[in-house]
């Protein structure tokens, strides 16, 4: 059960509910020991336990709900953070101000921006980000074309940024700028 | 910001995921060993990554573990 952690703490994210979380990665376990047989020796094991987390998860916890979540989201600029941080434009050697901002930010604050996505965007963030899957073994995952999955994540990691910039502001760890100075 | 700059701002995510081909890793890689503004963006999204990484990471609630695994005994016991 070595992957337990990563597939509790995903599980979390994709429920934002502990008990359901819990539900959802003991049937992950149990659908996982149960078609072992199917599961190709040599193969990446993560892969295909996230694989089935993620399929339970459509379709028992989303279907509690009337239709899927299909929210978009704003596509931003890359460097969304770091240009509103003053980067870029303004940037200076060593450790800067801006990296240290980035110690500020709780683990709740993390974890929040991170439910904050919508369903889509949120999926390929964990499994990108968090879990350091790459982009064909996401698309595997999520059963959609790669070009898909380089979407949602791009965008979702922008989206992410602008989640934490608005935590850094209320928490007046960033004054308010636009990052177009000099 | 010149049209490396350029490239480098539009290619962040493919380069730091490792997903660009040899040829053009090693152009970004080059540029960024040129340009310090480039490299200190860049340094700031690899931070971000690991700061993201490293605090969305949650413990395992023990009555989990154990209701997994009595679960899959059960299974076991049910397959003889």
């Amino acid at each position: 059960m070595e992957y337990m952690p990563s597939l509790y703490t995903a599980a979390l994210r994709m429920t934002r509910n502990p008990a359901d979380a819990e539900d959802l990665v003991q049937e992950t376990y149990l659908k996982a020991y149960r078609a072992f047989n199917s599961f190709t020796e040599g193969t990446n094991l993560k892969a295909w336990l996230y694989r089935i987390l993620t399929n339970t998860y459509i379709n028992a916890y989303r279907a509690k709900k009337r239709r899927p979540e299909e929210s978009d989201i704003d596509d931003l600029e890359n460097f969304y953070l770091y240009r509103r941080l003053g980067g870029l434009e303004g940037a200076t050697a060593g450790r800067s101000a801006e990296d240290e901002v980035l110690d500020h930010f709780t683990e709740t604050e993390v974890k929040e921006a991170i439910e904050a996505l919508p369903e889509q965007f949120r999926m390929a963030v964990l499994l990108g980000d968090v879990e350091g899957f790459s982009y064909k073994e996401i698309a595997e995952i999520l059963d959609v074309p790669i070009g898909t999955v380089m979407s949602r994540l791009h965008r979702g990691r922008r989206a992410l940024q602008k989640r934490l910039y608005e935590f850094g502001r209320q928490r007046g760890l960033v004054s308010e700028r636009e990052g177009t100075h000099g | 910001m010149d049209e490396h700059c350029l490239e480098a701002v539009e290619v962040l995510y493919h380069y730091l995921d490792g997903e660009l081909t040899d040829d053009r890793r090693l152009l970004i890689q080059r540029h960024l060993d040129d340009c310090p503004p480039c490299f200190e963006a860049y340094d700031f999204e690899a931070e971000l990554r690991l700061v993201v990484r490293q605090k969305c990471r949650d413990r395992v609630p023990e009555s989990l573990m154990l209701r997994v695994a009595a679960a899959l005994q059960e299974g076991e016991e049910h397959a003889e």
